[in-house]
């Protein structure tokens, strides 16, 4: 892997770009290129627009908001792990409103495409976000974060059983512009991850975002007690890249005409690419980007890199191309054979 | 406030001083817009590096020109993996750097008497403050404690800016034998200070505003939370902490501090979200 020297700016900005058509769709949300961010894992855009020009993203994915400010979780809320960490942060937020006054305005004025997460713990909540969000300008689309307790069942999360999953969903395809992109962000801790996709995209999903953490715990052996005040917390980083590629894989084996938008540990432009074959039409980073700040941008290039050498021209040829049929690859070495004599 | 770079810089040097290292890196633009109490985020372990966080030190000096153009030094404390990683490194070893973080210690207008304390590698941040408020015209008393001896930092080196020093370890390997708060209420009566400025582990920090708080003077504590992202987009690195208009919030540390007011710090509560904090789980609620 060819890791630019960083510049002050963090960019790779004098470089030389292959002419790769970088344009994809996820569904009718059009995006000019393929790399996001990870929902939580860059605010709402202001702090990295420090470190590299948002705007040249595909978009920029808000860390979930819910209808009232939120105090998240108490401390530790964090700890590294392998290639990875665990978090349990407990959705810290300013809630809906301040979010729309403050955070959306801004973005809308800096003109990033703008995916809004959002979350809550009943589906009345839902209902209510999507409203509070239906007319706002500056929306490009609506990641639906349904791995959160559902306070009205049991405090099962929402995205591990297909019922109540796809009831989150279509209170807020109802409730929202009919036109709205709608991403439905699915967990990994299921026993089959196919019958939660059916189920979302019955309810309405334009959308698949795949994967949310897996759950996971670190003992602290000084203290002898669970690492993270919250016991339990999410895993994310390189180190849940392969289940998260598996996800992607299952789901567009499933739903062959459904957008994808992958993630989970994607460091390197390569990385991005597992993602795009597996069948992601777009990808989110996330935790890398605490490594590296301008890990999106970065990506976004070496993933055009990536597609080049391969001999693509544009992404969406490359999208679910690990899952061509082997006598595809055999026509193309006749094809080959033929030309060298 | 300047923002903050993503740099490849270089080590220098790594020198060991008692039980930590100093060392000193290139860090071309960033010591340009360092300011006391800024800190820096380090990459542990290379690109492909297994130990994905960023490891936070204090800035502890700055050279603006020289033969390598902009430097500085930063101070170790091993402590866990990644600090053992970064003092093994050697001379001409790349580090990925993204500084300076953080709001830094608020100077004061006046040129009022203050009190810097240090607790351990606390000490490295006061250097350059000791040496701006000096150059206001500051009287700079100085205390440093540690667990023991070879746990003080820079206590030579700081003599040449401090009006007095007086040093603490709690086993008495040097100076005063007890904590920074046995002797400090002293120092702030005979040298009648207005603002103390400390860094330290979050005990003393809580302990050291108090006794400003009844001292009538004000406080700057640098607080060390564990953080992930260090630029202030992953929440981990909270506090409650009172606002201007009296309402406590879970703040983050990376951006909103590492320097906070100590009057405003819940101390007692920091590791707890207090059930009257801005957003806290309600009866019933989430
Ligand atoms: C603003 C700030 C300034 C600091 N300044 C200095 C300094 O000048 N000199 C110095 O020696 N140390 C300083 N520290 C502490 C230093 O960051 C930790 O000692 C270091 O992160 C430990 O990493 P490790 O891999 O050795 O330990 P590990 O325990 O293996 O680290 C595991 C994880 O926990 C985090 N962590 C562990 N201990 C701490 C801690 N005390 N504070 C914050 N995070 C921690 C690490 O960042 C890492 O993500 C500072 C911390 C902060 C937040
Ligand atoms: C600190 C942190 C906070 C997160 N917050 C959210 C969140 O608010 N909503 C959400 O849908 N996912 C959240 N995630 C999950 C990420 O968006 C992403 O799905 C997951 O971390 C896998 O990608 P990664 O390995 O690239 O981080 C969070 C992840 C991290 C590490
Ligand atoms: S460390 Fe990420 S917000 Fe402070």
């Amino acid at each position: 892997m060819t890791r630019a020297v960083f510049s002050p700016a963090g960019g790779t900005a004098s470089e030389q770009r292959p002419d790769v058509d970088m344009s994809t769709s996820l569904g009718f949300l059009d995006l000019p290129a393929p790399v996001l961010t990870a929902s939580g894992c860059a605010a709402a855009g202001r702090e990295l627009d420090q470190f590299f020009d948002i705007t040249e993203l595909g978009g920029i994915v808000t860390k979930s908001v819910m209808l009232q400010p939120r105090s998240g979780r108490a401390t530790p809320r964090m700890a590294e792990t392998p290639s990875g960490m665990l978090n349990s942060i407990g959705l810290q937020g300013p809630g809906i409103d301040q979010f729309i006054e403050k955070d959306l305005a801004w973005l809308e004025q800096r003109g990033v495409r703008t995916i809004v997460s959002i979350a809550g713990s009943n589906v009345d909540e839902y209902s209510k976000l999507a409203q509070k969000l239906r007319n706002v300008p500056g929306i490009a689309g609506i990641e639906v974060n349904i791995s959160c307790p559902n306070v009205e069942n049991r405090g099962l999360v929402f995205a591990c059983q297909p019922d109540s999953a796809s009831s989150v969903i279509q209170a807020v395809r109802r409730f929202s512009d009919p036109k709205m992109p709608i991403l439905a962000k699915l967990s990994p801790d299921v026993t089959d991850i196919t019958e939660i996709a059916h189920a979302v995209v019955r309810a309405g999903a334009t959308g698949i975002s795949v994967m949310n953490t897996t759950l996971g715990m670190v003992i602290n052996t000084d203290t002898m007690r669970p690492a993270l005040a919250g016991v339990t917390g999410g895993l994310s980083g390189p180190a849940i890249r392969p289940i998260a590629v598996r996800c992607v894989w299952q789901i567009r084996k499933a739903l062959p005409d459904v957008p994808i938008l992958g993630m989970g540990g994607i460091r390197t432009g390569q990385d991005a690419f597992q993602f795009i074959l597996a069948g992601a039409s777009a990808v989110s980073v996330g935790t890398v980007v605490f490594n590296d700040p301008s890990a999106p941008i970065r990506i976004q290039h070496e993933l055009a890199q990536q597609l080049a050498d391969h001999g693509f021209s544009s992404l969406s040829d490359a999208v679910s191309f690990a899952h061509r049929s082997a006598d595809v690859d055999l026509v193309d070495d006749v094809e080959e054979e033929f030309e060298i004599e | 406030m300047s923002s903050p770079l993503q740099i490849r810089g270089e080590v220098l040097d790594v020198k060991r001083a008692g039980s930590y290292f100093v060392i000193s890196l290139t860090a071309p633009g960033i010591p340009e817009i360092t300011r006391p109490g800024h800190f820096l985020n380090i990459g542990i372990g290379g690109e492909e590096s297994s130990m994905l966080l960023r490891r936070s030190f204090a800035i502890h000096q700055v050279q603006m020109r020289g033969m390598y153009g902009g430097t500085l030094d930063i101070v170790v404390g091993v402590n866990g993996k990644g600090s053992q990683w970064l003092s093994e490194r050697r001379r001409h070893d790349p580090l990925s750097i993204v500084g300076p973080l953080g709001r830094p210690f608020v100077l004061p207008k006046e040129k009022v008497s203050c009190v810097l304390v240090g607790g351990g590698y606390g000490s490295a941040p006061l250097f350059m403050l000791a040496e701006q408020l000096r150059e206001r015209g500051c009287r700079v008393d100085v205390v440093l404690g540690a667990a023991t001896e070879e746990k003080l930092f820079g206590t030579l080196d700081i003599k040449r800016l401090a009006t007095t020093l007086t040093i603490t370890t709690d086993d008495g390997s040097s100076g005063t034998q007890g904590r920074v708060t046995d002797v400090l209420p002293d120092i702030m009566d005979k040298s009648d200070s207005a603002v103390v400025y400390a860094c330290g582990p979050m005990g003393m920090l809580s302990a050291v505003a108090a006794i400003a708080s009844e001292k009538r003077a004000h406080s700057q504590c640098s607080v060390e939370e564990s953080m992930a992202c260090g630029i202030g987009v992953c929440m981990t690195c909270v506090l409650p902490v009172i606002g201007d208009d009296g309402v406590t919030r879970m703040v983050r540390s990376c951006v909103e501090g590492p320097v906070f007011r100590g009057d405003r710090v819940r101390w007692s509560d920091v590791g707890t979200v207090p059930a009257d904090t801005w957003g806290a789980p309600v009866e019933g609620g989430h």
